[in-house]
């Protein structure tokens, strides 16, 4: 109920700010926010789609772009992937949106992509994924595998001294993805084969006994041993409860995970979780102007103090700003044109320093690792010396090493290769 | 003027004197300590490299007095006072009542308002650092069993400055347990020195068949040609044997735990199979929105947490009953209002519950909201039972899988005991023949199915300690529910308790060959295909009242 009253109530505001604007006669520039609002993603979902209502809030309060107000067209994909596409397609020939902010999980993007591609569009897409993606109508500002799961890998090889692996996931494509990722990875880092364990559970699984107690007896071999963990949603309470009923710690076997954020601890006991980790661009709990700033404008905007900020909901006011300067920049909303000014933009992080556009439509940002805390915030305890540039294609799979993203002419495409000197058309 | 201002000042100082002057004397006489003191200071402001040297410099100023103060920062409890840097201990009660207390002297301050504190912060470099010398102290001079915790510890790390303790430690150890820790711990480090051939004998005697994780580990790097590599043919053959012991008791404890997984997943089977075991093996009746009796059993587990937050450790046994009631009325409910209209009619009975259990699955996210909701678990239900090393079995299965029998054994006991259940029986036998005998049909079919949507809320009860509570909780267990109850031979209650013990105890002896994933399918296909030999399930009834 309250998310109604809420959503009239941006309505409203948007409403207000059009007939402010209204008085210059020019035309709203439209924004699709494309976020399921029911169903299971929704529990993640709703938040980036008020994330995106308060950031077309503030950006008509300071005259809008171009002089001209926007507004924003909410629409809900009820998290049905076919739906994803359907949406997209009403959002880009009925709506006529110059732009759409939206998706969560990689199904339902690839499920916009073709639309995407057919109609025209842009899409700015907030998640971290597994990569080996790149579209021209789509800009990534999640993290891709090399801006997460290879510095976290790093961190407990170098700093934690892990010898042995333990890659667990739910069963679906980002898991599937990234552990093979990983697993390549941690093979050219000269770990042997014995020493890595990979296994898969289906959604919302929750009978973890034999598992952790697997892992717990993989661990016990002499050498430290980790946890990577792509276990998604509400899978991961019943996971870490048996990991602390089994008395494991994080001194004993630490769980490093990919898909565990500020949202997804608020409302759980994360006192079993204390010393485990997640590895992202983004943490709540990091202390600059501009978080401080940022989270404080997002409490007034929702009206509750109580409500966290995370990853994806930095990574969707980075889109953003980037897309309200590369338009100011090309001077239009056209995709084409907005696309090439796209390239290079650059806009300040909240955890500080400046956020690049590339030219694979990727991002460079900064990596940070945080342990969590009893509060279920997290402490930075580790992060990259400088920015990470996204790697759209993996450098250590097979048949995706020799593959880069190039928008800028004269490449020009998603996936080139850099052997053969082709571009082999346009992503899968 | 000037002097009258001298004369204020004076008296404010010298009456804060007064003030803070009891304080030291009884509450921190640690502080005091010329040398610790500074050190104490800059805890509530070193950065976490610095921390690291922080604590060994304080262990050594403070010695054994600091043990609470590291105990207290080991678990995240130790905080300061944002204006005075001063540390204080700050805890928080299950039903979440803050006490700040003094780190040394644990006297409780009700002075300092536990908003203002700032938490010093630590990780998990400290915490390791932190838990050696915990155990460091403990191992002088803490009680049995965390003398014996802290020799454990200290295994995996066999370094100068832990030897040093444990040598020290032996000495004046009087319990035989401690003692054989510590001696293991000290023989694990002469089978590494240089030490003649009869005492790494006399190490390797020591160490047979102890099923501690690094004693196992050392074994086995002398017999690693990469390894430590034994060359002395004796003291190989001595570990070769203390080595076979060691993996033998292992491999048979190993079974023991996964016969364990079995019988605990068996349990849950069990509880979310038999409320249907009566709902549809006695009754007849295809109740989809069986699920979602659980689901209102956990939610009344959290409801009931609400409402008493101080007592969190009694809120089970008032949920128990609660969920009862809940569930059971609900069930009532709905037999009264829309299966008895379809009584007879099978796939509009199954329709119907369906849509129910829509309708309240919706109503649970509108009232609770579409996220999980937090059911906390009691001390008592939390960690686990350590038999050895290797096999220990955690308290909330092990408590979950005598639950269940509990509560089958309740409802045996109702069916075959009491005048209720006797009418249930003779019911479901013969519809008209008990009617004609004056059982009031009517009333027997809505107490069924009470009780069994009651059990299904005791059920939800037990399952809010395993899984997450949401929504979506019923829908996870109704196929389950549904294929136990079937492969038990439907109408059966001991089938159920058979099947349910059974697809658990093979679903978990697949699981480590297969996954989890392939498991359940195998599970599922093996089913269906004994289903088709045996359409009746493992125990079909007998005689008439099968037809």
């Amino acid at each position: 109920m309250r998310n109604t009253s809420f959503m009239s109530r941006s309505i409203l505001t948007a409403a207000a700010c059009l007939f402010s604007l209204g008085v210059h006669a020019q035309e709203p520039i439209k924004v699709g926010v494309l976020h399921s609002l029911s169903g299971t993603m929704a529990i993640s979902e709703t938040t980036l789609k008020d994330t995106v209502l308060m950031m077309v809030e503030e950006q008509n309060s300071k005259g809008g772009v171009l002089g001209r107000p926007l507004e924003a067209v909410v629409v809900d994909p009820a998290s049905d992937w076919p739906l994803f596409a359907e949406r997209t397609r009403q959002l880009l020939s009925q709506d006529d949106v110059d732009v759409i902010f939206g998706a969560w999980t990689s199904v339902s993007r690839k499920a916009m992509l073709p639309v995407l591609e057919e109609l025209n569009g842009l899409l700015f897409y907030p998640v971290q994924y597994e990569g080996e993606e790149s579209s021209k109508n789509i800009f990534y500002t999640g993290a891709a595998p090399n801006q997460q799961a290879i510095p976290a890998v790093d961190y407990l090889m170098n700093d934690l001294g892990i010898e042995r692996w333990v890659l667990a996931g739910t069963d679906y494509v980002y898991p599937r993805t990234t552990n093979r990722i990983l697993e390549a990875y941690l093979k050219a880092q000269g770990v042997a084969d014995e020493d890595i364990m990979i296994n898969y559970t289906p959604f919302s699984h929750s009978d973890w006994q034999s598992i952790v107690s697997d892992i717990s007896r993989f661990g016990s071999a002499g050498k430290a041993t980790a946890v990577v963990s792509t276990i998604n949603g509400d899978a991961n309470v019943p996971f870490y409860r048996e990991l602390g009923n089994q008395g494991i710690s994080s001194l004993d076997i630490p769980v490093i995970a990919f898909s565990v954020g500020e949202e997804e601890l608020s409302g759980i006991d994360a006192r079993p979780l204390v010393g485990h980790m997640a590895a992202w661009n983004y943490f709540q709990s990091v202390d600059t102007d501009a978080n401080t700033d940022f989270i404080a404008r997002w409490h007034d905007f929702i009206g509750n103090t109580d409500r966290v900020t995370n990853d994806p909901m930095e990574a969707t006011y980075i889109g953003f700003n980037m897309w309200v300067k590369a338009v100011e920049k090309a001077g239009t909303t056209d995709v084409d044109a907005v696309e090439q000014a796209m390239i290079g933009i650059e806009t300040p992080n909240l955890t500080g320093g400046m956020a690049v556009m590339n030219k694979n439509h990727h991002l460079s940002k900064p990596v940070l690792i945080g342990e969590i805390q009893s509060d279920g915030q997290f402490q930075v305890v580790w992060e990259t010396d400088g920015v990470v540039p996204g790697d759209a294609w993996s450098d250590y799979l097979e048949g995706s090493k020799d593959l880069i993203s190039d928008w800028t002419d004269p490449i020009r495409c998603g996936n080139y290769n850099t052997v053969t000197g082709t571009c082999s058309g346009q992503s899968n | 003027m000037r002097i009258f201002l001298l004369l204020i000042c004076c008296f404010v100082f010298s009456t804060a004197a007064a003030q803070q002057a009891p304080e030291i004397d009884q509450a921190e006489p640690v502080d005091d300590n010329a040398e610790l003191s500074p050190l104490l200071l800059e805890l509530t402001d070193a950065n976490l490299r610095r921390m690291l040297s922080l604590v060994t410099e304080i262990e050594q100023a403070g010695g054994r007095m600091v043990l609470p103060l590291l105990t207290a920062m080991q678990d995240g409890a130790l905080y300061y006072q944002a204006d005075s840097r001063k540390l204080v201990e700050r805890r928080e009660s299950d039903g979440g009542r803050v006490t700040v207390s003094d780190v040394f002297s644990g006297v409780e301050r009700n002075d300092v308002d536990p908003e203002s504190l700032e938490q010093v912060r630590i990780n998990n470099r400290l915490r390791a650092v932190l838990q050696a010398t915990i155990a460091r102290i403990r191992l002088l001079q803490g009680s049995d069993a965390e003398r014996a915790q802290a020799a454990q510890i200290m295994l995996s790390n066999l370094d100068e400055e832990n030897l040093v303790v444990l040598n020290e430690a032996i000495v004046n150890e009087q319990v035989p347990a401690v003692a054989d820790m510590i001696n293991v711990a000290l023989a694990m480090n002469v089978l590494v020195t240089d030490a003649p051939q009869d005492e790494r004998l006399a190490a390797v005697a020591t160490l047979h068949g102890n099923l501690e994780g690094p004693v196992r580990n050392l074994l086995r790097s002398f017999m690693d040609e990469l390894g430590r590599n034994e060359q002395d043919p004796e003291v190989r053959a001595a570990i070769e044997s203390a080595l076979a012991s060691i993996e033998r008791k292992v491999r048979f404890y190993e079974l023991m735990e996964q016969a364990f997984y079995g019988l605990s997943l068996g349990s849950v089977l069990l509880l979310a199979a038999i409320g249907l075991a009566v709902t549809f093996g006695v009754m007849g009746v295809i109740n989809m929105a069986h699920g979602e009796m659980l689901m209102l059993g956990a939610y009344t587990t959290y409801v009931v947490q609400l409402l008493m937050p101080e007592f969190i450790n009694y809120s089970l046994w008032v949920a128990i009953p609660a969920a009862f009631m809940v569930s059971g009325l609900v069930g009532m409910f709905i037999q009264r209002f829309v299966i008895r209209y379809l009584n007879g009619r099978p796939l509009e009975t199954l329709l119907a519950t369906f849509g129910i259990s829509l309708i309240l699955q919706q109503a649970v996210r509108t009232i609770f909201s579409p996220l999980n909701r937090l059911v906390v678990s009691p001390d008592w239900m939390s960690g686990s039972w350590d038999i050895n090393p290797v096999l220990s079995l955690t308290n909330n299965r092990l408590f979950i899988l005598l639950f269940s029998i509990i509560v089958f054994v309740i409802l045996l006991w109702i069916l075959k005991k009491t005048s209720l259940g006797l009418q249930v029986r003779a019911v479901s036998q013969n519809r008209d023949m008990a009617k004609a005998m004056g059982i009031r049909t009517d009333w027997v079919d809505a107490m069924t199915f009470g009780l069994g949507s009651g059990i299904a809320g005791i059920a939800g009860v037990a399952l809010s300690q395993l899984t997450n509570v949401g929504p979506n909780l019923g829908q996870d267990y109704i196929i389950d529910s549904f294929m136990v109850v079937v492969f038990g031979g439907v109408g059966n209650l001991w089938g159920t308790l058979v099947g349910a013990f059974s697809l658990g105890v093979a679903n978990k002896f697949m699981e480590p060959a297969t996954g989890a994933v392939l498991a359940k399918i195998i599970t599922l296909v093996f089913i269906i295909l004994f289903i088709q030999i045996r359409p009746k399930g493992l125990f079909p009834q007998k005689g008439r009242a099968a037809e």
